[in-house]
């Protein structure tokens, strides 16, 4: 992304489900700032909740950056958790490798990374098991 | 479009310019110009959390006064539910209505009557196609522009059903010109007693050409005064029996309404910052399987607003005690008759006359608004950032943004100058 971008960044605290979110909150409001059409806003704050979730359950947090230009918004969720080791397994909806006590909280029904992709217009996803993940979230404003 | 008038007037000789209600104030609508509180109206939602904790009483909510009524009209008296938990030792609701019509009024007609028909309404349209879950209330005039100005995903969650106080109005109206006559629709004057100035604000700002069914809105707490000294050595007759059930009686109490629907998993929560959480959540589309949502800007509810008289918590176990003496059946909309059918969805005459759409504060011009948003972050991080609202606004990011648009100077920053003296 170019200069021109605005950026910000957050830390995903992985410590806690009390913060999970936060980020895609705030982004949220930053987006409704500059007149983002409520479609548009709607899409992001429900794949990068997910995207933040997910960084809580699987990799004790990580980094979400937002670059907003006039017609393009990117995510970047970057962890360095254990990986995906089956991208394709993992895209098909109810898979899940999420442990007992977080399905109980409601949490972990594989439905994580469809609804990425389904609530954003491009989604990359880059991981190396043992290194971390990062996905890219792509929203084209025009 | 009407111009939106927000219901909290500034007193100036009273405001000191301390940064209490700048800091509280959830959107971030006020400001400290020239040593006075200054509440921006377009972003301002009635709360009345600034009312609330002004510790110097310069902040006054506007509304009817009571002394200018003229009783010489057919006044139909429009009592909130939470007016029924403001009196000590009170064990049948008759002697409030009683007082009221004591006090001049030529009728009453109970809110919490035509909350019940909402109830039904609600239940209606919660079953309808076009209803979008979680729906969410519409009753609490505050959190119905929070969600206009901020949340415009969930405006279509909105029920789109006039709230109790407007139906009351309507149906008080309508009976009144049934049984008199003789009366002209002018002669006939509704007047709403409320717990809340955003009551005030919403009947102000109705667009052009809508009817508006309240026509008076007065402050509970100026009525209680008066309606006290009536309530005291007068007993009650039968044209002051109660019509209301408990059901429209929980109405000022949260959870309520909600509770009064009987077919839905439902959330509800009370006081502002809290329902703004719930809706950031409920944005992200994140809290599960919910039918219905109640959220009310006051806590506990409507007994909590700033113009009830009693502590809201006290109010609360009033009315909890006074419900067991009311009748438990509520009315039905059956029970209406200028409403025949209603198998075919909500009525026109019965929906919310204004339309929820989201109505952001002026025209977002993209990039207009991310050149200032990126010149106000550059110019923040410079900022002491210690939030002290010593420059008048509510937050050093608040106060680059408001330098950046040009409504701040940057030598109003007194820690920072310091900081670099």
């Amino acid at each position: 992304m170019n200069n021109e971008a605005l950026h910000y960044h957050f830390d995903v605290d992985g410590a806690s489900f009390a913060n999970a979110g936060r980020a895609s909150v705030e982004t949220k409001k930053l987006l409704r700032q500059i007149g983002v059409s409520p479609d548009v806003i709607r899409r992001i704050s429900v794949a990068m909740y997910e995207g933040e979730i997910n960084m809580v359950i699987h990799a004790h947090g990580g980094d979400a950056d937002v670059y907003i230009t006039e017609d393009t918004i990117l995510i970047q969720l970057k962890d360095v958790g254990p990986g995906i080791r089956n991208v394709e397994e993992a895209m098909k909806e109810g898979f899940s490798t999420a442990p007992e006590n977080i399905r109980a909280l409601g949490f972990g029904a594989g439905m994580g990374l469809p609804n990425m992709k389904r609530y954003s217009d491009d989604m990359h996803i880059d991981t190396k098991v043992g290194v971390g993940t990062t996905i890219e979230l792509w929203y084209r404003l025009k | 479009m009407a111009v939106y008038t927000h219901s909290v007037t500034i007193e100036p000789e009273k405001c000191t310019g301390c940064t209490t209600c700048l800091r509280r104030c959830p959107v971030e609508a006020i400001r400290i110009r020239n040593d006075k509180a200054v509440i921006n109206a377009n972003q301002c939602i009635d709360c009345g959390e600034c009312i609330r904790v002004c510790k110097h009483s310069a902040k006054r909510a506007s509304y009817d006064r009571l002394d200018e009524l003229d009783f010489s009209k057919h006044l139909i008296a429009l009592p909130a539910p939470s007016l029924f938990g403001q009196f000590n030792h009170l064990d049948e609701a008759d002697y409030v209505i009683q007082g009221l019509l004591d006090m001049g009024f030529s009728e009453v007609y109970e809110v919490a009557k035509a909350a019940e028909y909402v109830t039904d309404l609600t239940r209606i349209y919660i079953n309808s196609p076009e209803a979008v879950k979680p729906v969410i209330s519409s009753a609490c005039p505050v959190v119905v522009r929070l969600i206009k100005l901020r949340f415009p995903t969930l405006c279509e969650q909105l029920v789109p059903i006039m709230p109790p106080y407007e139906l009351a109005g309507k149906l008080a109206k309508e009976e009144a010109l049934r049984k008199h006559p003789e009366l002209s629709p002018e002669d006939v004057k509704t007047v709403f007693i409320s717990p809340c100035p955003a009551k005030v604000s919403w009947a102000k700002s109705v667009m052009e050409g809508q009817t508006v069914y309240v026509d008076f809105i007065t402050s509970m707490n100026d009525v209680y005064m008066e309606l006290l000294s009536k309530m005291k050595g007068s007993e009650p007759g039968p044209e002051a029996a109660p019509e209301a059930g408990s059901v429209g009686l929980r109405w000022a109490m949260t959870s309520g309404e909600a509770a009064s629907l009987m077919n839905e998993g439902y959330l509800t929560a009370d006081g502002i910052d809290n329902v703004i959480k719930v809706l950031d959540d409920l944005e992200s589309g994140m809290l599960g399987d919910i039918g219905f949502v109640e959220l009310n800007a006051c806590s506990p509810g409507c007994v909590g607003g700033v113009l009830a008289p009693s502590n809201g918590y006290v109010a609360r176990l009033r009315l909890q005690t006074l419900q067991k003496t009311v009748v438990v059946k509520p009315n039905k909309l059956e029970d209406i008759d200028s409403m025949d059918s209603f198998g075919e969805g909500i009525p026109d005459e019965y929906t919310e006359s204004e339309a929820f759409t989201y109505m952001p504060d002026g025209a977002p011009n993209m990039f207009k608004l991310m050149l200032a948003m990126k010149k106000a972050d550059a110019l923040a991080e410079k900022l002491p950032n210690k939030d002290c609202g010593a420059c008048g606004s509510p937050t050093c990011k608040a106060f680059a943004l408001d330098v950046v648009n040009g409504e701040a100077d940057l030598s109003d920053c007194k820690v920072r100058s310091q900081m670099e003296g």
